[in-house]
């Protein structure tokens, strides 16, 4: 019997084509919309997150300075004050998984013929734990190599690309190249991590070990001496209890006196970054919003032409009345009309929607995710606007007097 | 001892107007036994078609007491008085009431559905009655494709599918030219010689005539009943 009823829902919807096409439009737009809006919200979001997880996780940066040079501060980072002993003693703090300190600066790279300008991260084994960051090919420097300060190096993506061409990362291993004029050989070409939030490339570094970078590329005012530490504490739970012990560690192991200034600064990277992922996700849920209105819209024309519907049909439910409908083989034919416009045309939204967000991330090159669980809530929630919109209608039809249905003209 | 298909026993029906009630039907008492073929004759607004309506349970009476097939029907719920509507009676209307966008087949067969049949034996039924009325030549046709006469006798065929006790059959002919309408009536004397059970509404003197006993009903009683004597027979006994 549901069977008859899904069958002469499908003629009815087919009686007037014009009309129920119109009709599912709304419903096709606003499934569309919140398609699209949700593949393009997803997508923003993921690609904030992946920035995010680029960065490494639960991070904490302590930076040197700002210095007191008598009454005049100078800029942050500009004479280091932090040291390696510092981070030793960090290392040992309750919740720090992973410490990493880190100086930096410019170097001149040559190859061949070939020569490029690139930022030179000096640091220690762990860094690259921290950050999460693996390698293409070749291996990682050991502790031995920053005890020793060889002259070793790990090549980002951009500097392998500018120095031996596309896709060498096995051919730039084991090679030499010139920094600052002094030989390096190429441990491992490190695995491309994209840009950072701000539009920095990440692949465009070479990582070479702490003590070569202090002793061999740039020289030090004072041994030892670092800009900055990265911190990597256990979970995003104790991150808050490992920003006051660094805090107190440093003001401690610096004799920085209480409510004087210090000498150097705690940031917490993932709040940064949280706060960024956090927009992205209230844009993509704006932008559901917005789209489910238009959902609304399309379960108000339903309902609109499910009222003329049944008005028209009149007669026939009378007629189906009498030969022995219940009130509720009524009701349930009108209903399914209604959920099957929406359900066809949630279809036809989805598919449109689909393909809107493939052309979207064609054309714009902007990240798009069209996952199964918009697209399942979409249609969940047009069969339930259906159901819905549709059943005043279905229960105005059921609800007729047969004698007077029979009558109507 | 024969059950009667229709037993209505001090019927009264009222509708309620702003003026007051509107008294339509006043005590009307009526047998009708199995097999019987009943005229049901009488001026407009005297209130045959609202006894028709009752009968057919599309409407219900104000006071007194209706038992069809066994069923006091004004006393149950509204799905089982659907259900008496689907297999009990058979509905055959002055305007043929066929739905113009299913086929002469689908039509037939559209009872079925409500009785839960599946499809290979609706149609099957559907196909079997259609031929007993001479239309099965036009199965897949619609109803806006043939007479009035075939739509009748496709308005028939749909009213036999259930096999039903009672035909109610109101103003069979009241839109067909004389031809026609004895060719419908001839239909209903043959349902009538199976054994079915009719009751029909009319206003034409020839049609009534085809009925074995014509009841007059005026200003909501009924004034001339040709089976009186035989159905208060029956009441002595009920």
């Amino acid at each position: 019997m549901f069977s008859a009823m899904l069958g002469e829902a499908w003629h009815a919807m087919g009686a007037n084509r014009l009309r129920t096409f119109l009709t599912m439009l709304g419903m096709v737009i606003g499934v569309s919309a919140v398609v699209l809006m949700m593949a393009i919200g997803q997508g923003a979001e993921a690609s904030v997150k992946r920035s995010i997880s680029a960065m490494g996780s639960h991070l904490f940066v302590v930076l040197s300075g700002p210095p007191r040079m008598g009454g005049a501060r100078t800029a942050t980072g500009n004479a280091p004050s932090l040291n390696v002993r510092d981070a030793n003693a960090m290392s040992e703090l309750y919740g720090v998984v992973g410490v990493a300190p880190v100086t930096m600066g410019k170097g001149q790279i040559v190859y061949a013929s070939n020569n490029w300008n690139t930022d030179i991260i000096g640091t220690t084994p762990e860094y690259m734990d921290i950050r999460g960051w693996r390698l293409s090919a070749g291996y990682p420097f050991s502790s031995s190599d920053t005890r020793s300060a060889t002259r070793v190096a790990l090549l980002g993506k951009t500097v392998v690309q500018n120095l031996f061409g596309e896709d060498a990362d096995i051919d730039a291993v084991g090679k030499t190249i010139r920094i600052n004029q002094r030989p390096f050989v190429v441990l491992g070409v490190l695995e491309s991590k994209g840009q950072t939030l701000d539009g920095r490339d990440q692949d465009d570094t070479i990582i070479v070990p702490l003590t070569t970078a202090q002793r061999k590329l740039f020289g030090n005012q004072l041994p030892g001496t670092v800009r900055q530490i990265m911190v990597q504490a256990e979970s995003d739970s104790v991150m808050g209890m490992v920003e006051e012990a660094l805090n107190s560690l440093l003001n401690q192991r610096h004799n920085i006196r209480e409510g004087a200034d210090s000498d150097f600064s705690v940031r917490n990277l993932t709040a940064i970054a949280n706060s960024a992922a956090e927009t992205a996700r209230t844009m993509s849920l704006l932008l559901g919003a917005i789209a489910s209105v238009s959902l609304l819209v399309g379960g108000i024309g339903i309902m609109n032409i499910m009222l003329v519907s049944v008005t028209e049909r009149t007669r026939e439910i009378g007629i189906r009345m009498a030969i022995g409908a219940r009130e509720r083989d009524i009701l349930l034919q009108f209903l399914l009309e209604a959920i099957m416009i929406s359900i066809v045309g949630c279809l036809i939204g989805i598919l449109i929607g689909v393909s809107g967000a493939i052309l979207v991330s064609v054309f714009t090159q902007a990240e798009v995710i069209i996952s199964s669980a918009s697209v399942l809530i979409a249609f969940s929630v047009a069969a339930s606007i259906g159901v819905f919109f549709g059943f005043y209608p279905a229960r105005k039809a059921a609800r007729l007097n047969p004698i007077e249905a029979l009558r109507y003209q | 001892m024969q059950q009667p298909v229709i037993s209505v026993k001090h019927l009264y029906k009222a509708y309620r107007t702003s003026a007051g009630d509107f008294p339509v039907l006043k005590d009307v008492n009526l047998q009708v036994l199995r097999g019987d073929y009943v005229a049901i004759m009488g001026p407009s607004g005297s209130g045959k078609s609202t006894f028709m309506n009752i009968l057919g349970c599309l409407d219900m009476p104000t006071a007194g007491s209706y038992v069809l097939d066994g069923y006091a029907v004004a006393t149950m719920p509204a799905d089982q008085v659907a259900k008496v509507r689907n297999q009990t009676i058979g509905f055959v209307f002055q305007g043929f009431n066929l739905l113009a966008r299913a086929s002469l087949l689908d039509n037939v067969a559209l009872p079925l559905v409500y009785a839960g049949v599946s499809k290979e034996e609706r149609h099957a039924r559907a196909r079997v009655l259609l031929e007993k009325v001479g239309l099965n030549k036009h199965m897949h046709s619609h109803p806006n494709q043939i007479s009035g006469g075939q739509q009748q006798r496709v308005a028939i065929a749909r009213a036999l599918v259930n096999q039903p006790r009672l035909i109610l059959a109101d103003e069979p002919t009241g839109n067909l030219d004389s031809t026609t309408s004895e060719e419908i009536m001839a239909i209903f004397d043959c349902l009538n010689q199976e054994g079915i059970t009719i009751v029909l509404v009319t206003h034409e003197t020839d049609i009534a005539e085809h009925a074995k006993r014509q009841v007059r009903f005026l200003d909501g009683k009924i004034v001339q009943d040709t089976g009186a004597s035989a159905s208060s027979a029956e009441n002595a006994n009920v």
